[in-house]
């Protein structure tokens, strides 16, 4: 047995030691880690919901719960309509150009299947508050120019009555259209594309 | 009882302890009104440890019950609701504490050389003090705790690439939901007030182990007698352990008064939103963080942009750290600056005050530019700071403290 003591050695298994060591707390961590992620169940739920519209009337609004997020339907006068072109100079994105924020067949002027119809999730782009439904003109608190749309009582972002938002407020991009279909006349199925649709 | 000591200190360093921290420890004698704060602190987070035990023997941490077992608590549970409410004041004192905490370091320079480490383990108390904070605030399920949530977590989203990912991870479902308040319970009960214990005995032994600063920002240590105590200093006990008792009463009193006669604080301490049980499907009209959180929040809302927005709510905070290496002035003090700091923390304060103020209040137009002026002066009090205290007509300083 020797007397010298070989630091070199010594050195290079202490850091081939904290390596291997280093490695399995890494490894270790992952479950962990993973545990924080939405579980099976969570991810599991989420089936599309059903809404009968018979009885929805001109510029009313109903919010539906899906995958726990509140989703509004509701109609739209062909005033509103006309409004939605006027005012596409103040938008960030009239064109709906964030793939993101709509389907496929949703990306057009009026971010919808039919016309009258809107259906969007009702949670702010910017911190996800539930925006305001403010379809009254020119309000004392909303200013002059304000022709209808959504407001958020959070942070203040402002929204048209397609769900696009406007230059100039915190709110980045579009408010999200969900996947739906309709089912006959008055039956929409959100949370679900049309069969055949992207 | 000599003979235990002796027994004791053979196996323990409890003498030694005593005396390094308590009996030896030399602090300057012409400490003043300000230097209350810490002892409170310690006061006061002993308090939420010991009303947290109590509440979690009642409490439910499960998105069905949750809100009931809250209410069961503040009707049924014998003195729960004394209980419930030292803690929701408690929370609300704990931040008056620190806040006076930190401004006496910002005017007397206690972040300066050497004692940087104690401001960063302090600021470190802080950032885990309001994560705390908005975490136990989610506990009772009310709408403000829901949505106060919902938008806090949502501001980790708009970090580019990973941020919806963290976002999700961190709620552990797609919405704040059961998950969330599960996980936010084990974190509040558990693993902050584990990582706050641990920073308050680095903060202290930080502290202890470079000296207190004091009102007159002057280094006791540089002028030391023939058996090595400094001149001007006296041993933290008795006589600092007495002089903070009678804080405690003081601070104690007007705990009392606010528990006993105005426990939700008119709204503050207790929003009136959070009465009512969460509805993940409609936001309150006004949304507000809680006092303590609104300078941020106005800084937040101030800016049109969502990632700039999350990015200088940070930075606020980060400045803050920086505060020790942004100071160039020799002097620490207030006493002995020159005007141009002088200007620049009144400015900075009023900014600070002013911003809680708007925080509170809707985003209306006027509000928001006045957000955006106050938050300018709020950086620039840090970004020129390399400047102005260089150019600082600064006072020359005593050798020792002041003290009639």
């Amino acid at each position: 047995m020797s007397q010298s003591i070989d630091t070199g050695k010594r050195r290079f298994l202490t850091a081939a030691a904290s390596v291997v060591g280093g490695a399995g707390a890494a490894a270790v961590a992952v479950p962990f880690v993973s545990s924080m992620l939405p579980s099976a169940k969570a991810e599991a739920a989420g089936a599309p919901v059903e809404v009968d519209i018979s009885k929805l009337e001109m510029g009313q609004l109903l919010t539906v719960e899906w995958r726990g997020k509140p989703v509004w339907i509701f109609r739209r006068s062909p005033e509103v309509l006309l409004n939605l072109e006027t005012i596409e100079e103040e938008l960030r994105d009239p064109e709906s150009q964030v793939e993101s924020q709509q389907p496929e067949y949703c990306q057009n002027e009026t971010r919808s299947i039919r016309e009258e119809l809107m259906v969007l999730v009702g949670i702010c782009t910017h911190l996800g508050c539930s925006p305001t439904y403010r379809p009254d003109l020119a309000p004392s608190d909303l200013g002059p120019d304000w022709v209808g749309g959504f407001f958020c009582p959070c942070h203040g972002s402002r929204f048209d009555l397609a769900g696009r938002v406007f230059e100039g407020v915190p709110a980045p991009i579009n408010l999200q259209v969900p996947p739906y279909h309709f089912q006959g006349d008055n039956l929409v199925v959100v949370g679900e594309h049309a069969q055949g649709a992207a | 009882m000599s003979s235990f000591m002796n027994w004791l200190d053979a196996r323990f360093p409890a003498s030694k302890m005593w005396k390094e921290h308590l009996s030896e420890y030399y602090a300057p004698k012409n400490f003043n009104f300000w230097y209350f704060f810490g002892s409170l602190a310690l006061l006061v987070l002993v308090l939420q440890i010991v009303t947290g035990i109590f509440l979690t023997m009642n409490y439910k941490p499960d998105a069905d019950l949750a809100f009931a077992s809250v209410e069961y608590i503040m009707r049924d549970v014998q003195w729960g609701w004394l209980i419930r409410y030292m803690h929701s004041t408690g929370a609300s004192a704990f931040f008056v504490v620190v806040y006076l905490h930190m401004f006496r370091g910002l005017i007397y320079g206690s972040y300066k050389q050497p004692r940087e480490l104690v401001w960063i383990f302090g600021m470190l108390i802080y950032l885990t003090l309001m994560a705390e904070a908005f975490m136990g605030y989610l506990l009772p399920w009310g709408q403000m705790s829901y949505w106060g949530a919902q938008v806090i977590i949502s501001l980790f989203g708009a970090i580019p690439v990973v941020g919806e990912q963290l976002a999700l991870w961190i709620r552990g479902d797609f919405v704040v939901a059961d998950a969330t308040l599960n996980r936010f319970f084990a974190f509040h009960v558990i693993a902050l007030p584990l990582v706050l214990l641990g920073l308050v005995v680095a903060h202290i032994i930080a502290l202890h182990e470079v000296g207190s600063n004091n009102p007159d920002g002057v280094e006791i240590k540089k002028n030391k007698d023939a058996s090595g105590k400094p001149v001007d200093g006296i041993p933290f006990h008795p006589y600092y352990t007495v002089k903070d008792i009678v804080g405690v009463v003081v601070f104690l009193f007007i705990f009392a008064l606010v528990l006993f006669y105005a426990p939700e604080g008119g709204g503050w301490f207790l929003e009136k939103d959070n009465f009512v049980p969460a509805d993940p499907l409609k936001t309150p009209e006004h949304i507000v963080p809680l006092w303590y959180f609104t300078p941020f929040y106005a800084i937040l809302r101030a800016v049109p942009d969502k990632l700039m927005g999350v990015l200088a709510m940070g930075g606020a905070i980060v400045f803050l750290f920086l505060l020790p290496w942004l100071d160039r002035s020799p002097v620490k003090s207030i006493r002995y600056r020159g005007p141009y700091f002088k200007i620049a923390l009144v400015l900075f304060i009023i900014s600070f005050l002013a911003l809680g103020y708007l925080g509170t209040q809707p985003a209306t137009a006027i509000y928001t530019m006045a957000a955006r002026v106050f938050s300018v002066i709020y950086f620039a009090f840090f970004i020129f700071m390399p400047i102005y205290t260089k150019l600082d007509k600064d006072k020359p300083v005593p050798e020792r403290v002041t003290f009639q």
